[in-house]
């Protein structure tokens, strides 16, 4: 946890001096007769960013925050397994809905998730995989016209906007 | 996995191919229909002008069963319309046939503004100019100020105190307040707020001295008494204002109106041109469409194919030389 | 007794069979998509719009207010029963709604925001019936300064939010605003923060992309931590005593409920500031004067009470600029404004003159849909805890499919399904590190309307702050604000001082 804690506060302070650098794109002094300029708010607010986290490694050195005094792992194997298994997860889902659209990668979500990670039977979890994409189309595209990406499988989709559309 | 798919996929080819065939026969020998949802691109954000008159255009559409598919409206305000720009452009690629665009005066003057972005709104296909929206000068009613003489004494008078309420930076309302400013001798000071309605109601607060608004902004404080329009920046004087002269009248030759045009993707087909060209005549000789143009004092004929594009490439080159004289290119 | 009179007109037009079967329709189509994480009222309105040509104008204003409102309560289901809150008016009601929620005390919390947003939208509308056009005055005297002081203000009662660690919160607050001012600077007239070069950042970065990854991701891989592979997430169940338990505890609100509906209704009215400001202090403020205080964001229900109170107080109030002047006081009123526009009625100061029966039908409609509203929620209670029963590694899943989907609907931009998955991961690392969140979602809501108040106000002053207190008003809202972002300042100056002499000593 203290290691983790100084990295954060680091890795967050280069961030900030990365939003400060790019919010002095636009002036950032103020402008006689018209106050701040256009970058000015978020520069100024970058820099305390920057002073917090100047701050948080000040008390990571006292040991005066909560992170700084424990010695617990930041995240034990459990959490880190865990973490990996369901983020990748997710992140896998959105990447497909590029190439397969919501309707291809909600399905291949849910069975990794329900099946592999949650050891459900396969039948409920095909229920679910296979009920989760036709609610979505039903409720998004057809009642809201609210039109899901689907990716290379839009010609399957084709006949189903002449019907339902 | 593989169980599901292949059901999912059954479900729909079993579909598609009744549903299929028969559109394919019933509409083989006619022009091009859309195939799947057009998307319509709103070059600015909700509920602004823009946005109203494309969802009105949208609620014709639909009410009279005009399309085959239905017209599914996007709001991308992000960078003054650089986004929907850069979105319509990126279609030309993929799929250029089922993507429109409301526009407004932003399509000349974000592409000049922003070089970067690489936008040539020449290679956007021209669909329909339905109207051209005006503006007018408002003052408050308790100002007292009843002409342009009265108006350019007092502005004169109050100096950089002056306020003048307005759109963005550099977008219409600064293009009329600096030709004000330059032709009368003032010194007006202009504050940009986010849109049209929200500068019409810092009038009506008297938060702001003046205002530049289209008359559908000023309506409802303009019925109630408390904005008077003072002179029109149109060609010629505005029925519904047959009070308020023209700049033209007044000896300056300034004529500005604001396009509301529908433009397609970038390598959008012939046939799909066609197809939403027609649509969209259709729309402006509806009676809901006529009516909202007398309503609300809309000029501008209905402009299309070779006759849009050089409206436009002529209006690029107002814009530029008036961009140029502000010292903003 | 003209008002009466006008009212018993609005009832007869409300309850014309097309009238309350589109109110009873709207109010269930709002409720499904307000409690559809990603999809607020602006959504259901916008999308619903063409459908209104069908019906005489009247019927579809009711039909329209009704959606709204049923999203209003909608947004609060899934901020307790997800955590994730459905729309940005729903954010303060995940404070508390989502520990009860944990806690297996969803009934409480639902039926609390339910009975709340009931009370806080029937106040409003009273309100709105008897006082509308002399509030409308109110409102327009509202200029820069006075909102720009008023989210000083809103700021300023959230600055018990942050956690115990000081740096941290100041942080969350920071990055916040900074992220907010992603996008276009329309006063300036040039892109901003285009971080790493990214198109996508061309735009703002909408509330709802860092809530839902904060509340809807980051939240779910909290809880798959902290749960250890424990299956179930709720075991509450619903019994006729434990409701009635639950509503006599409520009874004990009613002091919150009026405060924050007050509050809500006001706020509301002001052009530019909604629902959201408007709950978020409403919340602040119950948290400073209740005297539970301690217990707020770890599942009091007054937490729960007082936004939903407010938000639908707030939600009413909004409408009444756009009746009155045409001003839309949130971006739902703006679609409903555009809609009335598309029906051929001007709204304006002249509305209720020339349309009284659009205006008092509407008003007699409000009252019908608040009632069925109340009802329709209550009695879904039993099914949402039906679901929330449901193994967590099925719930889990769902929240993550919900999450994506509603990230996309809100912008129809995969860019921001991205950023919200990177805000998710980013926010659950933070949090492990005891950053507060919340602080940072209030910002991002209250950055863009308070950073170009500020910047239009100096404009006008000619770069002179003395405008913020001379005025009257923000000049009375500013001092209020100081005041309270300082006392804590004292008092952990105090605080300090004491330890440091009790230690010496």
């Amino acid at each position: 946890m203290r290691r983790a804690e100084l990295t954060t506060a680091i890795l967050l302070a280069v961030f900030s001096i990365y939003l400060m650098w790019k919010s002095a794109e636009l002036p950032i002094g103020w402008i006689p007769d018209e106050g701040p300029g256009g970058g000015a708010f978020s520069f100024w607010l970058a820099a305390v960013m920057l002073g917090s986290c100047i701050w948080i490694i000040i008390n990571w050195f006292r040991r005066s925050s909560p992170p700084s005094q424990s010695s617990e792992p930041f995240m034990d194997s459990f959490a880190i397994k865990k973490f990996v298994l369901v983020g990748s997860g997710v992140t896998v889902m959105i990447g497909l809905i590029h190439v397969l659209g919501v309707f291809g990668a909600l399905p291949i979500f849910i069975i990794y998730y329900v099946r592999f990670l949650g050891r459900h039977s396969w039948t409920t979890t095909l229920a679910i995989a296979l009920a989760a994409p036709v609610i979505v189309f039903f409720f998004f595209d057809v009642a809201l016209r609210i039109i899901m990406p689907k990716g290379y499988l839009e010609f399957l989709f084709l006949p189903l906007y002449d019907i339902f559309l | 996995m593989r169980v599901s798919r292949r059901v999912l996929l059954g479900c729909a080819v079993v579909a598609g191919m009744s549903a299929g065939l028969t559109s394919m026969l019933s509409t083989a020998a006619v022009a091009w229909e859309p195939k799947k949802p057009i998307e319509f691109v709103i070059m600015a954000g909700q509920g602004g002008g823009a946005d109203k008159m494309a969802r009105l255009m949208q609620t014709v559409v639909e009410k009279n069963g005009w399309a085959s598919k239905p017209l599914t409206p996007i709001n991308k305000p992000g960078g003054s319309g650089a986004e929907a720009l850069i979105h319509l452009n990126g279609k030309a690629k993929s799929d250029p046939d089922h993507t429109i665009m409301v526009t407004l005066n932003s399509f000349y003057t974000t592409p000049l503004r922003q070089p970067n972005l690489k936008i040539d709104i020449a290679t956007f296909t021209p669909i329909a100019r339905m109207a051209e929206d005006t503006f007018l000068l408002w003052v408050h009613k308790d100002s007292g100020i009843k002409n342009v003489d009265d108006f350019v004494a007092k502005a004169k008078a109050a100096g950089s105190d002056w306020i003048m309420a307005g759109t963005g930076k550099l977008q219409e309302d600064q293009l009329l307040t600096d030709f004000l400013n330059a032709s009368y001798g003032l010194n007006m000071k202009y504050v940009p707020y986010k849109g049209g309605g929200t500068v019409a109601k810092q009038l009506a607060g008297k938060h702001a001295n003046s205002t530049v608004n289209n008359p559908s902004e000023q309506e409802g404080f303009y019925k109630a008494g408390d904005t008077v329009p003072l002179a029109a920046f149109t060609d010629k004087r505005i029925n519904i204002f047959p009070d308020a002269p023209t700049f033209k009248e007044l000896g300056k030759d300034f004529v500005y109106l604001m396009q509301r045009s529908v433009v397609g993707a970038p390598g959008m087909s012939d046939e799909a041109a066609a197809y939403y060209q027609a649509l969209f005549q259709k729309v402006f000789e509806s009676p809901e469409w006529q009516d909202y143009r007398n309503k609300r004092a809309l000029q501008g004929a209905f402009l299309s194919g070779s006759e849009l594009k050089d409206y436009w490439m002529v209006e690029r080159d107002n814009h530029r030389a008036m961009l140029q004289k502000m010292g903003a290119l | 007794m003209e008002i009466l009179q006008h009212l018993f007109d609005g009832f007869l037009i409300a309850f014309q069979p097309l009238n309350i079967g589109l109110v009873v329709l709207g109010v269930i189509v709002g409720l499904f998509i307000g409690a559809m994480p990603g999809l607020g009222s602006v959504n259901g309105v916008a999308i619903l719009v063409p459908m209104t040509f069908l019906v005489p104008p009247t019927a579809a204003i009711i039909f329209l207010a009704a959606i709204y409102y049923g999203a209003m309560y909608g947004g609060a289901i899934s901020s307790v029963m997800l955590g994730i809150p459905g729309a940005s008016t729903a954010v303060a009601t995940t404070f508390d709604g989502r520990p009860l929620a944990l806690k297996g005390l969803a009934d409480k919390a639902l039926l609390g925001a339910a009975v709340a947003s009931f009370f806080g939208g029937t106040l409003s509308v009273i309100l709105f019936t008897g006082f509308a056009p002399p509030l409308a005055d109110v409102a327009l005297s509202f200029g820069d300064p006075e909102i720009f002081a008023l989210m000083l203000l809103a700021f300023a009662t959230f600055v018990g939010l942050g956690g115990d660690d000081i740096p941290k919160t100041i942080f969350s607050i920071a990055i916040g605003l900074v992220l907010s001012s992603v996008g276009f600077d329309y006063i300036s007239g040039e892109p901003r923060l285009l971080l790493f070069g990214l198109d996508g950042f061309l735009n703002q970065i909408n509330f709802l992309v860092l809530a839902i990854g904060i509340y809807g991701i980051g939240e779910m891989l909290w809880t798959i931590e902290v749960s250890r592979g424990d299956s179930m997430m709720s075991k509450a169940v619903i019994t006729v005593d434990r409701m009635w338990g639950n509503a006599k505890e409520l009874l004990g609100t009613w002091k919150v409920a009026v405060t924050s509906s007050l509050l809500g209704f006001f706020v509301g009215i002001l052009p530019a500031a909604g629902a959201t400001p408007g709950s978020l202090m409403a919340y602040g403020v119950a948290k400073m004067t209740h005297k539970n205080s301690e217990n707020f964001g770890k599942g009091e229900v007054a937490g729960v009470v007082a936004p939903e109170a407010a938000n639908n107080a707030a939600s009413t109030g909004s409408m009444l600029p756009m009746l009155t002047l045409g001003i839309p006081g949130s971006p739902t009123t703006a679609i409903l404004l555009g809609a009335m526009v598309i029906w051929g009625i001007t709204p304006g100061p002249t509305l209720f003159v020339d349309q009284p029966e659009l205006v008092w039908g509407l008003t007699a409609s409000l009252y019908v849909a608040n009632l069925f509203a109340l009802l329709a929620n209550v009695f879904m209670i039993p099914i949402f805890l039906w679901v929330l029963r449901m193994p967590f590694t099925i719930l889990a899943p769902v929240i993550f499919v919900l999450s994506v989907i509603g990230g996309y609907a809100a912008t129809l931009r995969l860019f921001d399904v991205w950023l919200m998955l990177i805000f998710g991961v980013g926010g659950y690392l933070l949090r492990k590190l005891d950053y507060p969140l919340a602080p940072a979602v209030l910002a991002i809501v209250l950055g863009p309307i308070a950073e170009p108040k500020l910047r239009q106000s100096l404009i006008i002053s000619d770069g002179d702050i003395s405008i913020f207190i001379t005025r009257p008003i923000s000049g009375t809202i500013t001092v209020i604000a100081l005041l309270l972002i300082l006392l804590p300042l004292f008092k952990l100056i105090r605080d300090r001082l004491r330890q440091k002499a009790s230690s010496t000593a």
